[in-house]
């Protein structure tokens, strides 16, 4: 049994956008390779729009992929396999309110994964398997019955972790988990995955766009830029040393609650927005804001390397 | 004493609903001087945008200011009428909205809707007030004002329509400007340069800041004096040093316990019991109490008074009560 559980090979994947009277591909991933090992948590990161979403997603044959491998545990994942696949790897999403179905009680929506993999013979086993799963959670029995709109957001995204958890799985895909909660709540969530993971062993892909919330809770840590990663490392590796001229703006754009540390700083400002990715620009995905761009940036896309073990970074010119 | 800018005074506001009264500001004070930057913190329903609709007056309909006072230069707020209260707003006090797509006008062009807030507040007319657009568009660092201002905001990403938002609140100038939590929609490094922004035109301008947020990073960065609110109340309040380092109130301490920070990686965080108060069933004393892990008997009782820590720093917590905590001690 190898240490890798999951492994993502040149992902692609290219959404159809009609633009006039032409068809045109939107590049939201496009080449992505990385692995997640047993129990270890990879916090992808980056900002809105650089195809994190989608990465997790099609990882999970949400959407089919273009091109690419996805391999589980030795196994490669297809449309014929993705149904008993699904016991291994889940998905918690980011909003609590519209991911849970306001007309099933939580003892439903925790208990449905059940039902379709037939994982439960009786009734009773059933019941007893929702209790142990709500308990894992911080859930009260006596909620099994109540709807979801009578959770605050705290707790309904407890009861989409519960869900993601009933069939065991090695691995989920958490989508920006905590993002909708409240500062004094996202603690009590964040707490939770991480006890969590040292009780069941599962591996994260901890996908969100608070770089200090990801930095806490994961090994490692890849970052996306318009649909590629840019650079992955070790997450104090990558927080004391990043070498992409992205890393390095990103990191430094980061408030920091610590007024003398987040003072002391210099802010590495990017110039403009990020491009279009209608209109990518050529080579490096980055060299429109990069204050390091070459020549050789705008005609040849760097393609990750290794700098040190276990860390890669995509750039000519660092 | 000097006279200060703006002094809020144990501001009362309350939203009336089907379910009863809403306290969502309860006795709320404090004091803004020219050229300061002040952060109200607080979590989602902790009054801290109502305080801040409270002064330029655009609360809900169902909400209203049920008692204190707000002091502009000494002058008191509620006793202006609509006209004069028009005339504050965008001259002496503007504001910016977390969500800048929704609060521009989608069909008509960024041009026009700067020119009308240069128009209603300026003598400035035709030639000339297209010209001050264009200045001001310059001022927040959009290039190719000329041709942006033919362009209608969903031509423009989250950044840019932030900027513009910047610059149709500074048309005339204002004393004040309050930014309710005005990188919250932005991605961490428009963030930053929104952040950067904003700063460098406080200091060019000389204006007073009022910063709402959540985000405790973005206070730390931006802010002199900061307020925490809870529960619609202040619980502590004091220069940025102050807060961050040596916190007072029980809410504070936890707050800061439960983020992700540089120096606690390693370390499990602390979270915060329990979850935010309903404001339709306030407890009798500290609206923290429930969440509180030192909460005393007096505590759920009585709610507590702000009292001084030192010169720059107040906190309204029973635990720095000498008093109150012998006598817990006692009764055990």
């Amino acid at each position: 049994m190898s240490d890798t559980l999951v492994e993502v090979k040149h992902l692609k994947q290219y959404f159809p956008v009609k633009s006039g009277f032409k068809t045109i591909p939107l590049k939201a991933v496009d080449d992505v390779s990385f692995t997640v090992g047993r129990g270890e948590t990879l916090g992808l990161v980056g900002e809105s729009g650089c195809g994190k979403t989608t990465v997790g997603r099609t990882l999970l044959r949400l959407y089919k992929p273009t091109d690419g491998e996805v391999w589980f545990d030795g196994e490669q994942v297809t449309d014929k396999n993705i149904g008993h696949m699904r016991k291994q790897m889940q998905m918690v999403f980011q909003d609590p309110y519209s991911s849970l179905d306001p007309r099933m009680t939580v003892e439903d929506i925790i208990g449905e994964p059940l039902d379709v993999h037939h994982l439960c013979s009786s009734r009773k086993e059933r019941r007893e398997k929702i209790l142990e799963l709500m308990s894992y959670v911080g859930l009260n029995s006596e909620h099994a019955r109540r709807y979801a709109h009578e959770f605050s957001g705290g707790q309904r995204q407890r009861i989409g972790i519960a869900r993601a958890l009933a069939v065991d799985p090695k691995f989920i895909v958490c989508d920006e988990p905590v993002s909708a909660l409240d500062v004094s709540i996202q603690a009590q969530v964040i707490n939770m995955f991480e006890e969590l993971q040292e009780k069941l062993g599962v591996a994260y892909l901890f996908i969100a766009h608070d770089l200090l919330v990801v930095h806490h809770i994961s090994q490692r840590i890849a970052v996306m830029y318009l649909g590629k990663i840019v650079e992955i490392a070790d997450a104090d590796d990558l927080n004391e040393h990043p070498i992409h001229p992205y890393t390095e703006s990103l990191l430094s754009a980061v408030p920091i609650p610590d007024p003398d540390v987040t003072r002391a700083r210099k802010r590495i400002l990017l110039e403009g927005d990020v491009p279009s990715p209608l209109k990518m620009p050529t080579g490096c995905a980055f060299r429109t804001r990069c204050r390091y761009a070459t020549e050789q940036c705008e005609h040849e896309c760097p393609s990750l390397t290794e700098r040190s073990p276990g860390h890669q970074v995509a750039c000519w010119n660092r | 004493m000097a006279e200060h800018l703006l002094s809020v005074q144990d501001l009362h506001t309350s939203f009336f609903t089907d379910a009863g009264e809403v306290q969502a500001v309860n006795g709320v004070s404090f004091n803004l001087d020219e050229g300061e930057i002040l952060g109200i913190v607080g979590e989602s329903g902790s009054g801290k945008s109502v305080t801040a609709y409270s002064i330029m007056r655009i609360l809900a309909d169902a909400g209203k200011i049920v008692g204190g006072k707000i002091l502009y230069k000494g002058q008191d707020l509620a006793q202006f009428s609509e006209k004069e209260m028009q005339n504050f707003r965008g001259k002496c006090c503007s504001i910016i909205f977390q969500d800048p797509m929704t609060s521009l006008n989608p069909v008509f062009t960024i041009g026009s809707q700067m020119k009308e807030a240069v128009v209603l507040h300026t003598e400035k007319r035709g030639k000339e007030a297209d010209d001050r657009v264009v200045e001001l568009l310059e001022l927040v660092g959009i290039n190719e004002p000329r041709r942006r201002v033919k362009q209608y905001p969903f031509e423009l990403s989250g950044g840019m329509r932030q900027r513009v938002m910047i610059a149709m609140a500074l048309a005339c100038e204002p004393d004040i400007l309050i930014a309710d939590e005005p990188t919250t929609a932005l991605d961490v490094t428009i963030q930053a340069q929104i952040l950067e922004l904003m700063q460098e035109l406080q200091k060019k301008l000389g204006m007073a800041v009022i910063l709402v947020t959540h985000d405790l990073g973005v206070i730390a960065d931006m802010c002199d004096n900061i307020v925490v609110m809870y529960g619609g109340r202040i619980c502590e309040r004091g220069t940025a040093h102050e807060i961050f380092y040596n916190p007072k109130h029980e809410y504070t301490k936890g707050l800061l316990r439960s983020i992700p920070n540089v120096n606690n990686m390693k370390k499990k965080l602390v979270p915060i019991s329990g979850t935010p108060i309903n404001m339709l069933n306030m407890p009798k004393g500290c609206a923290f109490c429930a969440r509180c892990d030192e909460a005393m008997k007096i505590c759920l009782t009585e709610v507590p008074e702000e009292i001084w820590i030192n010169e720059n720093h107040k906190a309204a917590c029973w635990m720095n009560i000498r008093d109150a905590v012998r006598e817990e001690g006692s009764a055990q």
